[in-house]
């Protein structure tokens, strides 16, 4: 940064770079748009063409605005850290989490009553099932990795994030490829594979934008002022990785045309289904769980203002869990035309994963010793606690549901969704309102959040959903499973297919009542940050650490 | 099992740290859990035993085979053949006894029942309901009020060909839309819809004119639905001298109908369920209340 000590103003090369690329990627937007095979493919190649062109103007904007010389790496030695992009990506967590979790209430009520689907296609429950489960795992939790990963290197590395533009491109991008998504499933554009169902140029998009993500992550972590490098940034690293790997594995696609949405995959019959669910369950265990240990191991302790409970534990259980995923997941394809020898494996990993998941529960519990009596005090704390707690019990329940004779029963039932919500809900969505909670005065210089009641209200209200979603989940599927197994004694089956679905309407019903409150939780939560940003106290300047770094950002 | 680097000794606590800090974190240098570490070792155990016991591990042309020998498609061949032996000799013996024959036989008759029941759920339900109820337009199995007939032999003949389906022996023939076609108007629908109601009994708009209704029904009904309104079973013509009623009874409806059709379709079951369950169907079907002895 020494040479941009010159009084002369220049474009970056990533100013000037980046504003091209995007003229040029608006550019053949719109001449895809104009020969498009389809018109929902046209209306996504117009909104590329809008986004790629406000991205390209408001490059050039910026760069006339801003002063002859870029941000400084520090101000008066501290690091001025860029927590812009970590705002946004907080917001749009918000935002996203009400919508993911108020379609979720949609198409629970479906199932119960099916005649919500008002016989309109766009709201059809093939359609708006996937752009839940979007919603919630990319939405919700993508946007909430992004911005406390963006945070957490910033603070733990002592640096500002790489690059001034590529942050922002990084939520940005992400968003739109969201927008992509969402949008693309209500007009009917989908490859069919569950949790990769956006088509092959949206494919291309979060492509392009993760490799960004990677190498602003890397980067920031290279510039580090810290000799080591703390745990939280290496569940996020692994995060990272391993999803652009997963991404690339299971989208390995060949478009029909540049014109066309539709594409067809590389993979063929039993390999294709062994690649889908590597793909599946990695992204459970590298979306939905590194990266959220990533969160807890920064906000727990940080929080609870102890110290990690073990160094040697944090190690141990990062390693085993990194290795051992990334087998387990053929367990998805029991009894199926998979060879037997890989359901065996997908099994046996499941089972080993079992304490290396509990390492990281016992180090997020345990950091707790010494500070429990802050769960009386603290609701944010309870809710990470829960969600801790949450997240050791869905990682015992796996490993029993991965077993084949266990599998045999649970599996294509609704148990298989209840243990998914204990893991969504209880974990993943508990310990991101607690970063969310935590984040929100940190970022916008507040004393405290607006109200710690809403935060007490909002944590049992939820928790009364999950109490209800999990175990109507549980009795159905298990009653499920049993009825289907179940032979009169002269060697018929006892109940036809419709019979089971008639006996599932008062589970659903209860169900829906959980998700209705796990809702109602959520927007709690989202008017306490907006009064919180809105009208919280400022902090003391006297204490004001962090307010010099953000407002010189 | 301790860092090599230690840190100051945490006080409330009394463990030293590593004496690293990131942004005011600390850690601490407690050792593993034992409890946990041999938990861990367990399960490394376990899934190695098991990895000897079952198939496990890809080879170059093959793959280990476990030393249980366990095979998923031998073990399904397996069950499905305790099942067939649960049954035994009596889907032998229902095939081989005549369809009228098989009520002499209690045994046999709950047997042919039960798996008449299973099919009847699996098959049927989806129209039927599955009681075999029926709904609008989907006949109600369990009254004495049959479109093809009621005898074994008649439900059999339906269950297996089906009505108006893609088969050749299934029945034919479907009631014309005569406003839609153009040989009554509007006018002659009404009264003949009235006429019809009248003809079991239901009140009548107070305008009507039953004898023009019964000359239109003589002319271009009759020689279907018989001049009583009895119906025909033999061109699957519904008894419209009851109160059964196929799509309902409102006037609308049967206006509806006049105008522009009737025509259901019953999808031909031959070929895709078994001669012998197709038995088990028909008589469970003939047994729900309504089954006719000839």
């Amino acid at each position: 940064m020494a040479l941009t000590a010159t009084t002369s103003k220049g474009m970056t090369f990533g100013e000037a770079g980046s504003a091209l690329a995007f003229a040029a990627l608006s550019f053949l937007s719109i001449i895809i748009a104009a020969k498009a095979y389809t018109p929902e493919y046209a209306f996504h190649a117009y909104l590329f063409a809008a986004a790629a062109g406000a991205a390209a103007f408001k490059i050039i904007d910026c760069y006339y605005d801003r002063p002859a010389e870029l941000p400084p790496l520090t101000i008066n030695g501290k690091p001025n850290y860029n927590m812009g992009p970590v705002k946004f990506g907080t917001l749009a967590s918000v935002f996203w989490g009400v919508a993911g979790f108020a379609i979720g209430l949609l198409i629970a009520l479906q199932l119960a009553f099916p005649a919500l689907n008002f016989d309109t296609s766009w709201l059809s429950f093939g359609r708006m099932r996937p752009l839940h489960t979007s919603a919630v795992i990319f939405a919700f939790g993508g946007n909430i990795l992004i911005a406390s990963s963006f945070y957490v290197v910033q603070r733990t590395c002592r640096a500002r994030l790489v690059g001034d533009i590529a942050p922002w491109f990084v939520v940005l991008g992400y968003n739109f490829f969201i927008v992509i998504a969402g949008t693309g499933y209500l007009l009917g554009i989908t490859q069919g594979k569950e949790y990769a169902e956006p088509e092959w140029y949206a494919d291309l998009w979060l492509t392009v934008v993760w490799v960004t993500y990677f190498l602003v992550f890397l980067g920031t972590i290279m510039r580090r002022k810290e000799p080591h490098i703390y745990v939280a940034n290496w569940f996020y690293l692994a995060f990272i990785l391993t999803i652009a790997v997963l991404h690339l594995g299971n989208n390995a696609t060949i478009p029909v045309s540049l014109f066309s949405p539709k594409s067809y995959i590389v993979w063929s019959g039993v390999q294709d289904a062994m690649v889908q669910w590597w793909y599946g369950h990695n992204a459970v265990g590298f979306f939905l769980t590194a990266g959220f240990l990533a969160i807890m191991y920064y906000f727990i302790p940080k929080r609870a203002e102890r110290p990690v409970y073990s160094y040697r534990l944090s190690i141990i259980h990062f390693w085993a869990l990194i290795f051992l995923y990334i087998w387990a997941g053929p367990h998805h394809l029991h009894y199926t035309a998979l060879p037997d020898w890989a359901q065996t494996l997908g099994m046996v990993f499941s089972i080993m994963l079992w304490m290396p998941s509990w390492g990281g529960m016992i180090n997020g519990l345990m950091t707790l010793s010494g500070a429990w009596d802050k769960l009386r005090t603290d609701p944010v704390l309870r809710l990470m606690v829960v969600s801790v707690a949450f997240y050791g019990m869905s990682t015992f329940e796996g490993p029993m549901m991965s077993v084949k004779e266990v599998n045999s029963l649970s599996h294509y039932t609704d148990w298989t969704i209840g243990h998914v919500h204990s893991g969504a809900l209880g974990w993943v969505a508990y310990v991101s309102f607690g970063a969310i909670y935590c984040l929100v005065p940190w970022l916008w210089n507040k004393e405290r959040l607006y109200s710690m009641k809403a935060v007490s209200w909002h944590f049992w209200i939820s928790t009364l959903g999950i109490v209800l979603y999990i175990s109507s989940m549980w009795v159905a599927g298990i009653l499920q499973g049993l009825m289907w197994r179940a032979y009169t004694s002269l060697g018929f089956l006892e109940y036809s297919f419709i019979e089971v679905v008639e006996a599932m309407q008062p589970f659903y019903v209860i169900r829906a009542l959980g998700g209705a409150l796990f809702v109602a939780g959520s927007l709690i939560m989202a008017w306490n940050v907006w009064k919180t940003i809105t009208a919280g106290e400022e902090v003391a300047e006297a204490n004001a650490t962090q307010s010099i770094l953000i407002a010189a950002e | 099992m301790s860092h090599d680097t230690q840190g100051p000794v945490d006080s409330v606590t009394g463990v030293t740290t590593t004496g690293h800090s990131w942004d005011d974190i600390q850690e601490l240098n407690n050792p593993l859990p034992r409890w946990w570490l041999w938990t861990f070792y367990a399960t490394i155990a376990w899934a190695v035993a098991y990895c000897v016991a079952y198939p496990a591990w890809p080879l170059i042309s093959s793959y280990s085979k476990g030393v249980l020998g366990w095979h998923s498609r031998e073990a399904i061949e397996t069950d499905l053949a305790s099942l067939k032996s649960q049954r035994a000799g009596m889907t032998e013996k229902l095939s081989r006894t005549p369809l009228e024959k098989v009520a002499e036989d209690p045994e046999l008759f709950a047997f042919a029942r039960a798996q008449g029941k299973a099919a009847f759920g699996d098959n049927c339900a989806p129209c039927h309901g599955a009681g075999g109820a029926g709904a609008k337009g989907y006949p109600n199995l369990n009254d004495d009020d049959w479109l093809w007939g009621g005898s074994l032999a008649q439900i059999e003949q339906t269950v297996q060909f089906g009505a108006r389906s893609t088969n050749d022996k299934g029945h034919q023939g479907s009631m014309p839309a005569f406003g839609r076609d153009g040989m009554l108007k509007r006018q002659e629908i009404s009264q003949v819809a009235d006429f019809v109601r009248s003809l079991s009994s239901l009140p009548v708009d107070q305008d009507a004119d039953l004898a023009v209704g019964a000359k239109v029904f003589a002319d271009n009904c009759a020689a279907c639905h018989g001049d009583r309104g009895q119906g025909n079973q033999e061109l699957g013509a519904p008894n419209l001298s009851d109160k059964i009623w196929l799509f309902g009874s409102a006037k609308a409806t049967i206006m509806e109908g006049i105008t522009n059709g009737r025509g259901g379709v019953m999808p031909a079951w031959h070929g895709r369920l078994d001669d012998t369950t197709i038995k088990a169907l028909t008589l469970y079907v003939h047994s729900l209340g309504g089954g006719r002895s000839q």
